[in-house]
């Protein structure tokens, strides 16, 4: 007979959990649909499950604004913070469910292949034509599951499951587009090979902090790594692995590799949704690990960060400047507001905590309106992304380039946009913190990004344009993202206070 | 013998997977090599579980194991999927995309 542990019942605070019980149930009834419903039944029972209980999740997240606890036995955290997270996370997926269903801008239907098993070109293919993909649904509900987990857990074991439970579903929805499937095959691929890479990297590092410390618990690990301020091989090399994989996530270089063939292969109404939401939540999860397991060792991993937030900023910016793909323009320009918003993380300040915080609920509603945009703009062969495809679009359609001009120039970071709000509080921070040098490589490589946003802008306006490229009328859920999108740049960096308020009004990290 | 040595075991395999990725072409072979990844990662875990006296890295292993079934469904859905397109699973072939 072996020794009998005791194994009290763990107290679990439902209510508190709402917001990623009733996403993650709603995605496993979601799956089941998919078993036993009919086509005709799935189409519209899908979506209205997701959007009903993104509903429910937003609204309980809502009610969660006071609190502050450390809830399912010191897995997750419901803090400031983390109510932030979840809220920005829940409206970027309301947004990207609506570009998701968007089904007038393709002739051919909504953005994802009707059977994703079906070979490309196959007659196969051809005999499901316009069908609309229903499996879509439970896949994008489990990514934002994960993604709500992600920055609220509170130990090494919560965060690496919900980093795997968002990146699995993403990896598969990355290879369903509805056009150009093979790239869009060799996009999944690739985001699947280095994203288990990156994955395994993240797990190591994990079990060495472990070895190191004897803790998974962040709180756990923060002790032991102040009581041993010295932090021995064992320590950094789980440090640097964990980040590494992390800095994955968020797209930062030199682990960027990844972003600009996913962003462009995978189906555009995808790519706005991932490169907002997988941003935002991977951030939340940077952040505190950094603040909360690691703030003690700031000393420590702040050169590193340094480092990599100076690289991004100007790897992103130069490299997008030789781009001639619109979707790789943005990508690489996500890889500059990685290292933007890294600046923030460096402060190591509760300044810094909701100057980040800032920067990704602005960027994430520009972003995923820039992508949603991208969706309009069409040749015969579907998408036009070639940027000598968008030259004389005034012409056409004078909206739709006014209103990509905005978003542009509110990436660029110009006064009176969200983008100058969010860029503000990330660098006054660093500032602060005496970050002085990133500071500056931030607005020498913002400089360099404002290039390459004024010559799209330039040739949308001023160049004759190609006639076979048509500006489709969308429907009103396109609308509705870049409408929000328009909006946050506008009303954040006309009354910045308003952001600013709200996020400070959070608080810091819960120990 | 002292669990250290484990741990040394863990790095080497840890180690070997990663040039495994790094180095060889075939999407399958990548991919095994991700999963001795992820194995001397569980190694590590077992080990430091056994030198701190607590179960929590054990129970950790338990989980990533199960994270490395799941991985393999999608893995092998997604290395399937492109093989039956190009009748290739070399990674060199997937270069529509440009860097």
């Amino acid at each position: 007979m072996g020794v009998q542990l005791p194994f009290p019942t763990p107290q679990i605070e439902y209510s508190l959990l709402l917001p990623v019980l009733v996403i993650l149930g709603a995605a496993v009834v979601s799956v089941l649909i998919e078993a036993v419903a009919a086509e005709s039944l799935r189409r519209t029972l899908q979506p209205l499950l997701a959007f009903g209980s993104l509903a429910i999740a937003l609204a309980g997240c809502v009610g969660l604004w006071d609190q502050r606890q450390v809830v399912a036995q010191g897995a997750l955290v419901v803090d400031g913070p983390t109510v932030i997270l979840q809220g920005t996370l829940l409206i970027l997926a309301v947004l990207g469910a609506l570009l998701m269903m968007e089904s007038r801008v393709d002739p051919a239907g909504d953005p994802f292949a009707a059977r994703a098993s079906t070979i490309p070109g196959s007659a196969d293919e051809r005999g499901f034509g316009a069908r609309r993909q229903t499996e879509v649904w439970p896949l994008f509900l489990f990514a934002v599951g994960g993604m709500l987990m992600f920055p609220a857990a509170n130990d090494l074991l919560t965060a690496f499951i919900a980093l795997e439970v968002f990146s699995l579903p993403l990896y598969l929805l990355t290879g369903m587009a509805r056009r150009r499937r093979l790239l869009s095959q060799e996009a999944a691929l690739k985001y699947f090979v280095l994203g288990a890479f990156s994955s395994a990297v993240f797990l190591f590092g994990s079990a060495l902090i472990y070895a190191a410390t004897g803790s998974l618990d962040f709180a756990g690990i923060a002790d032991a790594v102040s009581a041993d301020p010295t932090s021995g091989l064992l320590l950094s090399a789980g440090v640097a692995l964990l980040l590494a994989g992390m800095l994955f996530k968020v797209g930062a270089a030199p682990f960027h590799q990844w972003s600009p063939d996913v962003y462009q292969g995978a189906p555009t109404a995808l790519t706005a949704f991932m490169s907002a939401a997988t941003k935002v939540a991977a951030f939340g999860a940077l952040l505190r690990v950094m603040f909360v397991a690691l703030g003690g060792a700031a000393w420590d991993w702040q050169p590193a960060v340094a480092v990599i937030a100076g690289l991004s900023m100007l790897v992103g910016a130069i490299t997008a400047v030789v781009q001639s793909d619109i979707k790789r323009v943005l990508a690489y320009s996500s890889v500059a507001h990685a290292g933007f918003i890294l600046t923030g993380v460096l402060a190591a300040s509760p300044k810094g905590l909701s100057g980040s915080l800032v920067y990704l609920v602005a960027y994430g509603f520009v972003t995923l309106a820039a992508f949603g945009l991208l969706t309009v703009v069409r040749s015969p062969a579907g998408e036009a992304t070639d940027v000598q495809q968008w030259a004389g679009l005034a012409k056409k359609s004078p909206v739709t380039a006014s209103v990509f001009s905005l978003l542009l120039l509110t990436m660029a970071g110009l006064p009176l946009t969200s983008g100058f709000t969010a860029k503000f509080a990330a660098w006054s921070a660093a500032w602060g913190g005496w970050q002085t040098g990133v500071v500056v490589i931030g607005a020498v490589s913002s400089t360099i990004a404002a290039a390459f946003y004024l010559r799209i802008i330039v040739s949308m306006w001023f160049s004759e344009g190609d006639d076979a490229v048509v500006v489709a009328l969308p429907g009103l859920g396109t609308r509705t993202v870049v409408g929000v999108g328009v909006a946050s740049a506008v009303v954040f960096g006309v009354a910045p206070q308003l952001l600013l308020g709200l996020v400070d009004g959070v608080g810091v990290f819960l120990r | 013998m002292s669990p250290a040595a484990y741990l040394a075991l863990a790095a080497v395999l840890f180690s070997l997977g990663c040039t495994g990725v790094l180095l060889r072409r075939n999407a399958i072979v990548m991919f095994m090599s991700v999963e001795l990844m992820l194995n001397a990662a569980n190694l590590a875990l077992v080990t430091a579980s056994r030198m701190h006296g607590n179960l929590d890295g054990q129970v950790f292993a338990f989980f990533s194991m199960t994270v490395a079934a799941a991985e393999v469904v999608v893995g092998l859905a997604i290395i399937v999927q492109i093989f039956r397109s190009r009748r290739s699973a070399s990674i060199d072939d997937a270069s529509l995309l440009k860097l």
